[in-house]
């Protein structure tokens, strides 16, 4: 294969549209006679549905329906879970409109459907609802006392417990010669992704068909969980991906919108488009993160680390949706992280509360697992008087030891297996980057008003989750050749990088591939784009289907030529005898196309120069690194100032440097943001006061530093043909960590014990307060 | 997010406006440069009847220095404008300063002048301004026109003294003493937010004494607040190091501000003295050097 | 309250007389009645900045302007940046410099852009973070925007 495109930093092909407003986002669609919709949100966390009145805003001109759950009632069965079904927690699941009662501020009560958005939120302000207000439950531990239940009929808020138990920690914790034991909370926060949800349901009712534009990350499985709803056939289910404004593991599962507009559209027998605005946004899209736990760690007197237990808690909100228990699962699952702990046991709760529901956000449950190891790690580190990096390097798993089996972490699944890495390697690259052998020195210095800390961060992260996912590659006339992938592009840049892929694959120039993704018609099955899996999953099938296309010119040119095909090859779209190197070529692709169709007499094969290829794969392949950052705090206004921050990540084998560079700064950004800024905040009676931008804050381009990202392809894994791993989630899964541990190393001299995040103005101060009250 | 319904009007010129005003009164809002109302009108968190805007009214439109070194701006100014002005630079040094604290430039140059006044948001710096400057408002009806001190114009949160039938019209900030020393600062989560806790400080010295002392903070209860008792305090004695932590000890003490989701009152407090003293210092700076000149 | 007012106003050089509601915003005008769907919708108060377009010579937010507001107005969007079948210098910066990702927020920025080098032709770092603190991106981090902002100056400028 030549390697022209796959790892050289192309500048994205889809670019051009995006730049000159030629876009298509799902509210840029428009179709003739478009009715649109909004939804009427309850306004309490938990209450009883007395009545809905639509009388008033029936009678609104220009109002076409109201529907409320006895319209869907025939149809509506709960929301399923699509993935870490935890035992229990199927109990919980949310019907797409309100039955009799209302769990969180924001859950759908009635859609309006009208000739304009203005005029269908007049008809919100005119529906009538009566509730009866219940006492709500805002915190986990109160929701663990069961006094107030979210769901009565299943007598608890406890929704699913389970736990990981890996190795003797019984005996960890006897033989240590150290223990330290600390309470972490994670706080509530999500993507925020700049588009906001939306959806254009259409519906044929001659042919029965329904077409729906908006639907993105996993189109195939919502698809198959509508046809269910609907019970309309998958065939007839038209799901088109338009141009994504970003997604973040938020925008994509199926909530109750992507039930209830193609229902509206099919009811009304008129397209139905419904644009969720950022207020809906913050309080109905999935919230995430949200973790409290309980760790203990335990180490020989000279930092060898020897078990680690945990109880943590997932605050779920009031139902749970389709990704199940995933964010406390999946924060207990690596907890360990890169390094060599013998013992390992977590108690894992998912608790239900009166708040928005829980779901995935960019490494869900791994920014918080960091967080709370890469925090024990340096207290650790500071009482036994150990610097924090040797104290890494010293536990932090050994590339001889790869591949390292941590253990099962879930029950029911297979151990979780580190396959290749040097974390060592991240760790020095990262730390010599940032000139750590200077720069420690400045560890809690005060200079010019401002105490200055440095913190690590050490991460692992799954990437390429399975068990499979399709391409096809397809050769027609005119030089074009076409690429259709499972996965759902969100901004990631998969033109560009399945093209690169495709074309040193097949041998042809990248200007002749365009990428298709996202469409339910393309492909009869798809994986979606989440779990950073894209490149691994969806860029193996692409190398998987070319390969088979390439195979399948190079018969049908030698069954044309009377040639063998182990004599041919084809570079750069033209087929030349194998080794000669100097010579014109034999055929061009565009040649063997007319030898491929189905009236042709030299093709022993089947018609058509194209494949479908499946890649498949159980295991995961893990993706590591460093984050390094430096901070200076301002002790008198709690003010924590980014000054460096250093990222390293191996992916293994990177396709496109410049996309991956994108990608970390972005990553690095985001987890910045998030840790500093963003934050969900519930009033005690359930109410959300963070519904807007001027309350829930994103960080801007005066918040982010100098980012330095270091690349790294020391380990490719071994796992799949392209030898690549995933790099989408983990640029921003270390921040939290990385920050927190150079604050507490900035404030140490005050005693500063840095168990809780956001990193706020006010919570530093608050800190610092509470140290010099003591004093 | 889109607006409830509402009656429309675009006067023409300030009578007809004022017309207009005492006509629909208390159902009506006034659309100056729109980035305080309209998101309030987008989220339905306000829902007037009518709003009126005013953005014809052209002889609202001025930064006009008197005679006696009063500068007069038309509330319709828009920031933008104040902000370019070579002769504001110049002349006020304190309000070129802060202008630009004031949100983004893409709201700025929309923004006005006698509309962040008028929305009165306690966060916000041009109404802690003109209780620093002492400034005066002009404000009509198309019945009478008064005045009202900025000291009597900011009543509780975005609460003024404006009648529902009157319209803000100009703003007149005293002649700048060249004297003054000068400093504003402000603790936000990001650039370009509301101020956590914000300061203005105005100060004079003589001979190095403690002429005359203004000290007003913001973003810490329900309208600009100035500290008198610290102002006080100040006044009269020498300006050093001592009398600069004195002050900000009793601003701190003194101040009873708000806790939000994005501050407590304690901190609120704490930091309105570490504002007040790094804003006197820098401002006792600025005097000094104004004195030598 | 659904009366309709009567407005002029010229958008990428071309006039359109149009009938609107009062309440309808610049916004919503520009992607419905105009179909001019570059300029996007975010947030609808003003904080994110992907609505940001020119108007008369500034930037401004679409979202919080009433499109009854800009009678007589001239307007640019990003529809107006390019010449046909060539990128502006802004533009192919940002392609350049991977300035965008999912490419939401991008108009915004390219207006914003566009607007801050009329008037700062050659900027500062600092000048530039300053000046597109008003809008938000979830994607690139900024760093690669900026960057692609000084890249596009002296372009701009020598034009």
């Amino acid at each position: 294969m030549t390697e022209t495109y796959i790892g050289a930093p192309i500048r994205r092909r889809e670019d051009v549209r995006f730049l000159t407003g030629r876009a298509k986002f799902v509210d840029d669609v428009k179709v003739p006679q478009m009715l649109h919709a909004a939804i009427l949100r309850s306004s309490h966390a938990h209450a009883r549905i007395k009545s809905i009145k639509t009388t008033n805003a029936l009678a609104i001109p220009g109002v076409v329906d109201v529907i409320t759950f006895e319209d869907i009632a025939h149809l509506a069965k709960p929301i399923p879970i699509r993935a870490y079904a935890l035992p229990g927690l199927e109990r919980y699941l949310q019907y797409p409109l309100a039955r009799e009662k209302v769990r969180y501020v924001g859950e759908p009560i009635a859609v309006a459907v009208a000739e304009t958005r203005y005029v269908a939120e007049d008809a919100l302000d005119a529906i009538d609802v009566t509730y009866e207000v219940l006492p709500a439950v805002v915190s986990v531990h109160e929701a663990l006392r069961d006094e107030v239940l979210v769901h009565e009929e299943n007598g608890t808020n406890l929704a699913a417990r389970y736990s990981i138990s890996i190795g003797d920690i019984e005996m960890a914790f006897r033989q240590a010669d150290y223990t330290r034991r600390e309470e972490f909370k994670v706080h509530r926060h999500t993507g925020n992704p700049l588009e906001t949800r939306g959806l254009l349901a259409s519906y044929d009712s001659g042919r029965g068909e329904l077409t729906v534009w908006g639907p993105t990350k996993v189109p195939h499985i919502n698809r198959a969980f509508l046809s269910s709803f609907l019970s309309l056939p998958e065939q007839k289910i038209h799901f088109i991906e338009p141009d994504v404004g970003g997604g973040f593991g938020v925008r994509g599962e199926f909530y109750p919108e992507d039930f209830l507009i193609p229902f509206a559209a099919i009811k009304l027998g008129l397209p139905v488009k419904w644009i969720e605005d950022r207020r809906e946004h913050l309080m109905a899209a999935n919230h995430s993160r949200d973790v409290w736990c309980e760790a203990e760690i335990a180490a020989r007197r000279d930092g060898t680390l020897l078990g680690l237990r945990a109880k943590l808690y997932g605050d779920m909100g009031g139902y749970i949706r389709t990704h199940g228990g995933i964010v406390p699962a999946s924060a207990a699952g690596l907890l360990p992280g890169p390094y060599r702990i013998p013992a390992f046991e977590c108690a894992v709760h998912c608790i239900m509360t009166n708040k928005t529901g829980l779901g995935t956000l960019r490494a869900p449950g791994r920014y918080e697992s960091c967080f709370i190891r890469e925090r024990l790690l340096d207290m650790v580190a500071a009482d036994l008087n150990i610097d924090p990096a040797e104290l890494r390097l010293k536990n932090l798993i050994q590339p001889t030891e790869m591949p390292y089996v941590l253990g099962v972490t879930r029950r029911g699944e297979s151990p979780t297996v580190f396959d290749s890495g040097d974390y060592p390697m991240a760790l020095k690259r990262a730390l010599e980057k940032i000139g750590y052998g200077e720069l420690r020195q400045r560890q809690g210095r005060y200079e010019e008003g401002k105490y200055h800390g440095i913190g690590i961060g050490c991460y692992v992260k799954n990437t390429g989750r399975g068990p499979f996912e399709c391409a096809r590659v397809e050769v027609r006339s005119g030089n074009s050749i076409a690429v259709y992938i499972g996965l759902a592009s969100l901004g990631q840049g998969h033109e560009t990088t399945m093209a690169q892929i495709c074309a040193d694959t097949l041998g042809v120039p990248i200007e002749q591939i365009t990428v298709f993704h996202g469409n339910t018609d393309f492909l009869p099955f798809g994986g979606g784009t989440n779990a950073s899996r894209g490149t691994v999953m969806g860029g193996n099938a692409v190398y998987l289907a070319a390969q088979e296309v390439k195979c399948k010119v190079l018969t049908i040119a030698g069954s044309y030529l009377g040639m063998a095909p182990s004599d041919l090859e084809l570079r750069d779209g033209q087929v030349h005898g194998k080794g000669a190197e100097t010579e014109k070529p034999l055929l061009s692709l565009e040649d063997v196309v007319p030898l491929a169709a189905p009236t042709s007499r030299v093709n022993p094969l089947e018609p058509g120069l194209d494949a479908t290829a499946y890649f498949k794969s159980d295991n995961l392949t893990y993706t590591y690194g460093t984050h390094v950052a430096h901070v200076a705090v301002d002790p008198e206004t709690g003010k924590v100032e980014v000054l460096r921050y250093v990222a390293v990540e191996d992916v293994g084998r990177c396709v496109n440097p410049l996309l991956l560079h994108g990608q970390i700064v972005g990553g690095v950004a985001q987890g910045i943001g998030a840790t500093l800024l963003e934050d969900l905040v519930y009033s005690e009676n359930g109410q959300l006061l963070t519904t807007t931008f001027m309350d829930y804050l994103l960080p801007t381009s005066t918040v982010v530093p100098p980012i330095e990202a270091i690349i790294l392809e020391e380990a490719p894994s071994t796992l799949n043909p392209l030898g690549v791993k995933g790099g989408g989630e983990e640029t921003s899964l270390a921040t939290g960590a990385t920050l927190a541990n150079a604050v507490a190393n900035a404030l140490a001299s005050f005693g500063v014990n840095v168990t809780e995040l956001p990193l706020s103005h006010n919570r530093v101060r608050e800190w610092i307060r509470r140290q010099q009250d003591k004093d | 997010m889109k607006p409830a319904p509402f009656e429309y009007f675009a006067p023409q010129n300030l009578p007809e406006a004022l017309e207009l005003l005492a006509q629909y009164g208390e159902e009506a809002k006034v659309l100056a440069g729109g980035q305080s109302l309209m998101p309030l009108m987008n989220l339905r968190l306000a829902r007037p009847k009518v709003v009126i805007d005013i953005g014809r009214l052209s002889e609202l439109q001025y930064i006009a220095p008197l005679s006696n070194g009063d500068l007069a701006v038309g509330a319709f100014t828009r920031q933008r404008t104040v902000e370019r002005s070579d002769m504001v630079q110049r002349e006020h040094p304190l309000l070129a300063a802060t202008i630009p604290l004031i949100s983004h430039a893409q709201i700025r140059n929309r923004g006005t002048i006698g509309g962040s006044i008028a929305h009165a948001d306690p966060a916000a710096e041009l109404p802690a301004l003109s209780v620093a400057f002492e400034a005066e408002f002009t404000v009509r009806s198309s019945r009478n026109q008064r005045v009202i001190r900025s000291q009597d114009f900011f009543l509780g949160y975005m609460t003024t003294a404006l009648q529902p039938s009157e319209l803000l019209t100009e703003i007149r900030i005293p002649a700048w003493d060249p004297r003054w020393g000068w400093a504003v600062d402000e603790v936000s989560r990001r650039e370009g937010d509301f101020a956590l806790v914000g300061v203005i400080v105005l100060l004079r010295l003589d001979n190095d004494v403690c002429e005359k002392a203004r000290i007003v903070l913001f973003g810490v209860g329900a309208a600009p607040v100035r500290m008198r008792k610290a102002e006080e305090m100040l006044s009269g004695g020498r300006a050093d190091g001592k009398a600069i932590a004195e002050a900000a000890r009793i601003v701190s003490e003194d101040l009873e501000p708000d806790s939000d989701l994005h501050a407590s009152a304690e901190y609120r407090k704490e930091v309105a003295g570490t504002l007040a003293r790094r804003s006197l210092v820098e401002a006792i700076s600025r005097a000094r050097e104004a004195t030598k000149r | 309250m659904s009366r309709k007012h009567n407005i002029i106003v010229t958008v990428n050089g071309k006039t359109y007389e149009r009938s609107v509601e009062a309440r309808m915003t610049l916004a919503d005008f520009l992607r419905d009645e105009l179909a001019l769907t570059g300029t996007h919708v975010g947030c609808e108060h003003g904080v994110c900045g992907a609505c940001t377009i020119m108007m008369n010579g500034e930037a401004i937010r679409s979202c919080l302007t009433l499109a009854v507001q800009t009678d007589g107005s001239r307007l640019m969007t990003v529809e107006g940046i390019a010449r046909p079948e060539e990128l502006h210098p802004l533009q192919t910066a940002f392609q350049e410099r991977h300035a965008l990702q999912c490419g939401f927020c991008t108009p915004g920025f390219l207006m914003t852009a566009y607007v801050f080098l009329k008037e700062t032709p050659a900027p500062t770092e600092a000048q530039v973070r300053e000046a597109i603190s008003g809008n938000i991106c979830r994607c690139t981090g900024y760093l690669p925007i900026i960057q692609a902002i000084l890249e596009a100056a002296p372009i701009m400028r020598s034009a």
